[in-house]
């Protein structure tokens, strides 16, 4: 398994007085080339589950494996890694530079992991190809949709070809329309072996999913299959 | 591999960030630049002071003493005034000295004063008259050009002859040999037995305008016996200098009769008196570079911990997406801190542009070659990595420790 979860707790500390428990026990697994939807009410803990799960953030409690190797016990330069090698997140808010082109974007992980400026530039543009963005390459992200820059955000998250690709509310920011097309990639990369995370509140959404994780107030409430 | 391939991308984001900041990057980098171009002009003043104060004073050898009435260097009138009651030093000492001595290869004593020499309707006006014996060759290292330099003979026998600077014997014999030819120096004709090479100037004096003639001569022609002697004594070699300062300290003592406990009524002066004074003017030049290049520097260099205490809040959340999508601590300080380099190296070349104009401008308006060399250079990489290292620390440690949860969701 590439994911398993054991009684992971997390809880936010405001100002050292109020504690705020925003996990309270999960227990999950998750296999290569799974689909899962993570669903429930706003404040349910989706965010701060992604978060641990992508590495930006560390439990309070509980043991995270993640393709065999202990987390929960990681570095802050062991966990740099790991979200370098392991893990492709993509943002509601896309979180791209606006300074830098679509294809600068894209590159970044690869500077972090030493790789030469032109072996860099040949991986982003097939990235960039596969989200279908091979002609917007040197438009900064101000110059592009909401859509397109959704696209680029993907096209980095699996350009170091990571073992898994989290999503937190990828459409949130996104039109219906525009919602369905980066499904559709989210389909295409899963099709060509890619395990994918991602969370959502719309039912359609979730629909394109092999298994929906529905949480509540910190917990697991469901866990099923879609048929 | 790695370290380079960061290094270069972190230049790359540096130079990036700061072309977005034009303005203020460049307002920053004004401290530095007023630091850098005062510590490297005076750096170059003193270097160009140098080389010509050595140039001068090398016509003093280093192994020559002077016994004189006055210290060379006189600080204040009350000192003067003290001194002015000295005793006169006559010129036989030079003789008894030149017995007493045994460390001392020549003994020249000089009388000085200022006359006109003409030749059939050509004139020098100026001419400083030294009236010496034939050791002065030795002591003041002149080297005839044309004939030959006074001899004992010509001293001990009171002849009138001459010895002429070179400026002198272009003034008076434009295009003829002058050996042979009789000149007149304060109503007194000489005959020219020599010429003496070009030397140059000391201090502002030419060396060139300069006549030598016999003591005895000198004497009884200017009729000056009233006026104190200044004896050159050249000593067998440099390194016996200071026992030869003893030596000659002892001898002048039993020539003025003085008793044990009296102060001595004399002075033995050399060039490394000149050089310590020298080196404490230099010094204070030294301490005007220090105090305002550092001043300069340390708000140069606050400057640029503040521009980067800003630019590491607004990137808050680009230092959060790097560190999402790998960056480690140790990179993101990396690219703080060669972003802190990159300003102060902007800084530094600025400053060693406008230096370098300053040491021209002095190099062509005055007579110190005042210059840069490649010395700047290094000076200028210490100065980057130095300042920009020390002041660039703490944004960037700042900037390394961010959370990056935190750093992503800030607003
Ligand atoms: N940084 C934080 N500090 C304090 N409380 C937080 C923080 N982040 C989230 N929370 C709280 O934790 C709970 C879960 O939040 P979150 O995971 O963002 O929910 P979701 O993404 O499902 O809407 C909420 O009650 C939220 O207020
Ligand atoms: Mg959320």
């Amino acid at each position: 398994m590439l994911i398993d979860l054991k009684d992971i707790k997390k809880i936010y500390e405001i100002g050292g007085t109020v504690k705020v428990p925003a996990l309270k026990s999960i227990n999950l697994v998750i296999g290569k080339n799974e689909y899962v939807a993570i669903m429930g009410p706003s404040g349910s803990g989706k965010s701060t589950l992604m978060n641990i799960l992508g590495c930006l953030d560390t439990a309070s409690e509980g043991i995270y494996m993640l393709n065999g190797s202990n987390v929960s016990d990681m570095t802050d330069d062991e966990l740099a890694e790991i979200r370098n090698r392991e893990i492709g997140f993509v943002f509601q808010t896309f979180n791209l530079l606006p300074r830098a082109n679509a294809l600068h974007n894209v590159e970044l992980p690869l500077i972090y992991n030493g790789t030469s400026s032109t072996q860099r530039k040949k991986q982003a543009k097939e990235a960039l190809e596969k989200v279908g963005l091979a002609d917007r390459m040197d438009h900064k992200p101000n110059e592009l949709s909401g859509g397109q820059r959704q696209r680029v955000a993907i096209a980095r998250a699996l350009v170091n070809n990571p073992s898994i690709i989290l999503a937190d509310e990828p459409t949130g920011n996104l039109d219906s329309k525009t919602g369905e097309e980066i499904m559709e990639i989210f389909e295409t990369l899963h099709d060509a072996g890619n395990t994918i995370v991602l969370v959502t509140h719309e039912e359609y959404i979730a629909e394109h999913s092999d298994r929906i994780i529905r949480l509540r107030d910190g917990l697991v409430e469901r866990d099923e299959s879609v048929n | 591999m790695r370290i380079l391939i960061y290094f270069v991308e972190s230049v790359k984001i540096a130079t990036n960030a700061l072309r977005s900041y034009k303005l203020r990057s460049i307002l920053t980098t004004l401290g530095i630049v007023i630091g850098v171009t005062t510590v490297i002009t005076i750096v170059a003043l003193i270097q160009g002071l140098n080389k010509s104060f050595e140039r001068q004073i090398s016509a003093i050898g280093t192994d020559t003493l002077f016994i004189d009435k006055y210290p060379w260097i006189i600080t204040s009138n009350t000192e003067f005034f003290s001194y002015r009651n000295r005793r006169n030093i006559p010129v036989n000492y030079a003789f008894r000295i030149k017995e007493l001595s045994s460390l001392s290869k020549a003994v020249a004593p000089t009388l000085y004063s200022r006359q006109t020499a003409k030749y059939k309707g050509r004139s020098s006006e100026g001419v400083l008259i030294i009236g010496t014996n034939a050791d002065y060759l030795v002591t003041s290292n002149t080297l005839p050009e044309i004939g030959r330099f006074l001899s004992d003979t010509d001293v001990e026998h009171r002849r009138s002859v001459c010895v002429l600077g070179w400026d002198v014997y272009q003034a008076l014999f434009p295009n003829s040999d002058p050996i042979g030819k009789k000149i007149k120096l304060g109503g007194k004709k000489f005959k020219v037995v020599g010429v003496i090479e070009k030397k140059g100037a000391m201090f502002g004096n030419s060396m060139d305008t300069n006549v030598c003639i016999p003591i005895g001569v000198f004497q009884s022609t200017f009729g000056v016996r009233w006026r104190s002697c200044d004896i050159e004594i050249k000593i067998n070699s440099p390194e016996l200098m200071d026992d030869a300062e003893i030596e000659l300290t002892g001898i002048m003592r039993r020539l003025r009769g003085l008793k044990p406990g009296e102060d001595n009524d004399f002075n033995i002066n050399k060039q490394s008196m000149l050089m310590d004074t020298y080196k404490r003017l230099t010094n204070t030049l030294w301490a005007v570079a220090i105090g305002v290049g550092s001043i300069s520097l340390l708000v140069g260099g606050i400057g640029i911990m503040n521009i980067l205490l800003v630019s590491v809040t607004e990137r808050t959340r680009e230092i959060g997406v790097r560190k999402a999508l790998g960056a480690r601590n140790h990179d993101v300080l990396l690219q703080f801190l060669i972003e802190s380099m990159v300003i102060c190296s902007i800084g530094v070349i600025i400053g060693i542009l406008f230096a370098i104009g300053i040491a021209k401008l002095v190099a062509a308006t005055t007579p110190i070659p005042a210059a840069i060399t490649l010395w700047v250079v290094f000076l200028g990489v210490g100065f980057v990595i130095t300042i920009g290292v020390f002041f660039g620390i703490y944004p960037a440690s700042k900037a390394a420790r961010l959370n990056p949860i935190d750093a992503l969701r800030y607003e």
